[in-house]
């Protein structure tokens, strides 16, 4: 049953634009009922703020069922915090006591500049599938779609990458700040597929281009991406990329 | 006065006479014709990309951070398309007469017809495209049941069919983009419509990161900025699913078709607090295998593994038992309501009911049993097979229930109670969606045209696609032919410059108000006034005390509110107030709308119109009408009506019994 009587220490990152230099604010926030989700925490605290005359936290959120991937918040040192293959949206007050102190930053990366607050600015994704991550086809008389059949394996496994909901907990959990969790994922669920395989070469070459153009940086293979995917993607994928990097290179002709 | 456009013939022959004879505009002519498309989700993604593709110079709009985080994104369950991949019986025709029925004959049939038709080409789109929808393992396609249907035509990826299918779409997008066809404008939202000589000729945009406006030319506009379920404050809509840019284009004589038309969904997770910004949905595709029940008794507090089998009330078996718990939404919402409303609900809110996968789960297993050839297995292994076969069907929206109540699925039923989901209503389009303003077009969930009163499961998603892809690439000819030898319009034509102006003062005096009350709770208050009185049953007092306190709302609004910060900056407070006054609006106009319908139809229930057994029953005779309401000043709106004919699908009472 539901209980109300969490009291807790907020200390969140301010920041008013990009060029400003930001720095932690401490906020207290109280009788938050362990029902709520962590961002309706969030609009507790802003209802206070703004009743007060201060100014409200900024963050990224949308559809807050966990699928549309604008929320963004490193919780305690974790992208997303405490729960396992989680975002945000769906963490909830239960996995917090009565007095807990809760740090709350947006996304730190160079290719992710903040707008403000907790909001990043994420365009760089879009630009790595501007570079190769689709199949290019014109809307029209495509073929019976069953003239297509597809081994169920391949098929599962190719939706298990596509389900990459572009978040950038990849991006966010790595030293580097590497795009590769994200890219690998875009680069598998294309090739896997009959359809797709007709342009591995370019696509992977042409991506992975742009995302070092982003200022993304290397992968080391720790594996600290795939520990905070909110949707699981698995490591294997960066293994497939570099599989398809490396053919492509040996092959492609220019 | 309202002219639908839909071409003559039989019905099974108007969409292919209207290609054969609509006009064409050369290639060379498209390069010098703009269009603006503004919200990027299925539709809005699909249209701006297949007309990229074409050639046209599009510009492309949305609020989010990226096109892919529309909400299109969230649909779960599944598109429907007339393929028979499974030989049950289905058809163009079949699907064309469910969607009628489904939307108790207040759909246009030549709309519909033509949904059918093209919704096969959809699935051959997407799968072209890289869509990886579930196989069997022979490779082909897989499908599921929905409700509302007899056979099985539901084309699914787990439960993230939407998400699936946008990706595809933002996909092609973002090829249109990378080859200069299609320019991308995230994190903008559009507030108004700039009309010159009667046409729809551009947009006021604000740049949501600079706070700046900015002006926008298209020869035409498409808005695919989908419903406007959010009026209700809760909803399964995400947080910034909005009116706003419908309603701009209403207030500049597009008419609005049938607002009151709004879907309550039946399988949604019930509301916990008063603390709850959205609610949740869980798949109808849960409906194929789960079972729906309550206690026999009243205030039963038991928990539901304490009550035996037959002290349960699966109400929906007992009261249809042709379709069961596989009836449309509007009618198992309504069941819902019934129950909880006679005492007979669940849980400590006593707001909800029960849907049960144990049956399910036994079944699964010892399915597994056979399949495997097992002996002597113990009942907890059938149950361990069982639950690895529901996992891997409806694993992720478990996984969702447990993260959001603390309960695990697998062991105790899940507690639903309908919440409000999708909004049939919209602007009033002709056959080839454009509105009453000319040039202004409207596509996907943001139109009123194909699902009538109630639209039925795995439908969204078929019409947003439908819509982009295979409607709007040839409708748009139409007009765009006898516009080619127009030039770009300068934005400093005066027209540019008045309304930009409209919207700068609009702002300021949103940012002047300088009130106590936020913005959130005006919402809060709004959605309230909604739900008990313009929900899922009305009545005519109930309305016309809606519409005396939403017009108090509005004046309080616009005298009390607090906005934080400044103009030219982020400022998500900002946004929302422009959002949320227009939400305001818009509630009156369902009112006046849902008063104005004096018969039951769909989600549309008026308490008044009744059968014996509290069926929706509908009044042909006076309402078979689309109503268009024409804007006319504040709080005035005149009706037209639109009449509808059913050439084919004749109405009766819908029974699924």
């Amino acid at each position: 049953m539901s209980s109300n009587n969490l009291n807790l220490t907020l200390k969140v990152w301010k920041q008013k634009n990009s060029q400003d230099k930001g720095q932690f604010e401490t906020y207290q926030v109280k009788d938050i009922s362990d029902e709520m989700s962590f961002l309706e925490m969030f609009d507790v605290l802003n209802e206070k703020l703004i009743a007060e005359g201060k100014e409200p936290v900024t963050f990224d959120h949308d559809c807050r069922e966990g699928i549309c991937g604008a929320c963004s918040m490193y919780i305690d040192g974790k992208p997303h915090g405490p729960w396992l293959a989680n975002t945000v949206c769906q963490l909830h007050m239960r996995a917090y006591k009565d007095g807990d102190t809760v740090t709350v930053e947006p996304w730190r990366a160079n290719a992710f500049p903040v707008i403000k607050d907790l909001m990043v600015d994420r365009s760089a994704f879009d630009r790595i599938i501007q570079a190769g991550g689709y199949i290019s086809v014109n809307t029209g008389n495509a073929q019976d779609a069953n003239n297509i059949p597809i081994e169920k394996q391949l098929a599962d496994d190719s939706f298990a990458a596509a389900a990459c909901i572009g978040c950038g907990a990849c991006v966010a959990a790595c030293k580097n700040s590497s795009a590769m969790l994200f890219l690998s994922a875009k680069v598998s669920h294309l090739a896997l597929l009959p359809q797709g395989a007709i342009e591995r070469k370019t696509r992977v070459l042409n991506m992975i281009a742009q995302m070092d153009a982003e200022g993304f940086g290397a992968c080391t293979n720790t594996g600290a991406c795939e520990a905070v995917c909110p949707k699981e993607i698995s490591l294997t994928n960066i293994a497939r990329l570099n599989q398809e990097y490396l053919l492509a290179g040996l092959t492609a002709e220019k | 006065m309202l002219n639908s456009k839909i071409p003559s013939g039989p019905l099974a022959e108007k969409w292919t006479e209207f290609k054969g004879h609509c006009k064409l505009v050369n290639p060379a002519n498209k390069r010098k014709l703009e269009i603006i498309v503004v919200g990027t989700g299925l539709a809005g993604a699909s249209a701006a990309s297949s007309l990229g593709e074409l050639g046209y110079k599009v510009k492309a709009f949305c609020f989010q951070d990226s096109p892919r985080r529309a909400h299109s994104i969230a649909a779960q369950g599944g598109i429907n398309a007339a393929k028979n991949y499974q030989n049950d019986g289905d058809s163009v025709f079949r699907l064309f007469y469910d969607t009628i029925k489904g939307g108790d004959y207040r759909a246009r049939e030549a709309n519909v017809h033509r949904l059918a038709e093209v919704s096969g080409n959809i699935i051959d789109q997407c799968v072209a495209a890289g869509v990886p929808f579930a196989r069997e393992y022979g490779g082909l396609l897989s499908n599921r049941s929905f409700g509302g249907t007899q056979v099985q035509r539901t084309f699914y990826a787990a439960g993230q069919t939407g998400q699936q299918l946008l990706i595809g779409a933002y996909q092609s997008l973002e090829r249109q983009v990378a080859l200069g066809n299609v320019d991308m404008y995230a994190r903008h939202e559009m507030l108004d419509i700039v009309i010159i000589d009667g046409k729809a000729r551009g947009i006021i945009a604000r740049n949501l990161v600079t706070g700046k406006l900015e002006r926008h030319f298209g020869h035409a506009i498409l808005l695919c900025t989908g419903g406007y379920g959010n009026v209700f404050y809760l909803s399964t809509n995400a947080m910034g699913s909005n009116v706003t840019a419908a309603w701009k284009a209403h207030l500049k004589g597009a008419y609005f078709g049938n607002p009151c038309f709004t879907q309550i969904h039946p399988t949604c997770i019930p509301v916990s607090g008063d603390h709850q910004s959205k609610l949740t949905l869980m798949s109808e595709s849960l409906r194929n295998d789960g079972r729906i029940w309550v206690p026999k008794k009243q205030n039963d507090n038991r928990r539901p593994n304490e009550i035996p089998e037959e002290e349960r009330d699966y109400y929906l078996e007992r009261r249809y038992p042709a379709f069961g718990n596989l009836v449309p939404r509007d009618v198992a919402s309504r069941a819902a309501k019934e129950r909880c409303d006679a005492g007979y609900g669940v849980g400590s809110s006593k707001q909800a009911v029960y849907l049960d996968y144990a049956d399910a789960i036994h079944r699964y297993g010892k399915g597994e049993v056979n399949k495997r050839n097992l002996h002597n297995v113990s009942e907890e292994e059938v149950v361990k097979l069982g639950k690895e076969v529901v996992k891997e069907k409806y694993g992720n929206l478990f996984d969702m229930y447990e993260k959001i109540t603390g309960e695990n699925p697998y062991e105790v039923p899940m507690r639903i109670y309908p919440a409000v989901h999708y909004t049939m209503g919209g602007l009033w389009v002709d056959y080839e969606l454009m509105t009453t303003v000319v040039g202004l077009y409207c596509l996907g969930e943001a139109n009123f045209s194909d699902h009538g009163a109630n639209r039925l499961g795995a439908s969204a998603l078929m019409q947003g696609l439908a819509d982009g892809y295979f409607v709007i690439p040839y409708t748009m000819g139409n007009y765009l032919a006898d516009d080619i030898m127009t030039k770009a319009i300068p934005t400093d034509h005066p027209a540019f410059v008045e309304a930009e102006k409209a919207v700068a003062d609009r702002i300021n005096r949103l940012m002047n108000i300088k009130g106590k009350q936020t913005v959130e709770s005006m919402h809060k208050r709004l959605g309230k006034i909604m739900w008990e009185k313009c929900g899922m049953a009305r009545n005519e007092a109930g309305l016309k005390e809606a519409i005396v306190e939403i017009q108090a709302l509005k004046k309080e609004f616009w005298r009390d509110i607090r906005i934080p910060g400044s103009i030219e900056e982020m400022n998500p407070e900002l946004d929302k107030a422009n959002r949320v006054a227009d939400f305001i609006e818009l509630g009156e106009l369902m009112c006046l709308d849902a008063l104005n319908r004096r018969e039951s139809c769909g989600g549309h229930f008026r308490e008044e119109s009744q059968t014996e057994e509290g069926e929706a029953k509908r009044n042909d005779e006076e309402f078979s009408y689309v109503a268009a309401w024409q804007y006319a000043g504040e709080h005035q709106w005149q009706l037209h009506k639109e009449a509808l004919n059913f050439e084919v699908a004749k109405p009766t009472q819908r029974s699924y019994k």
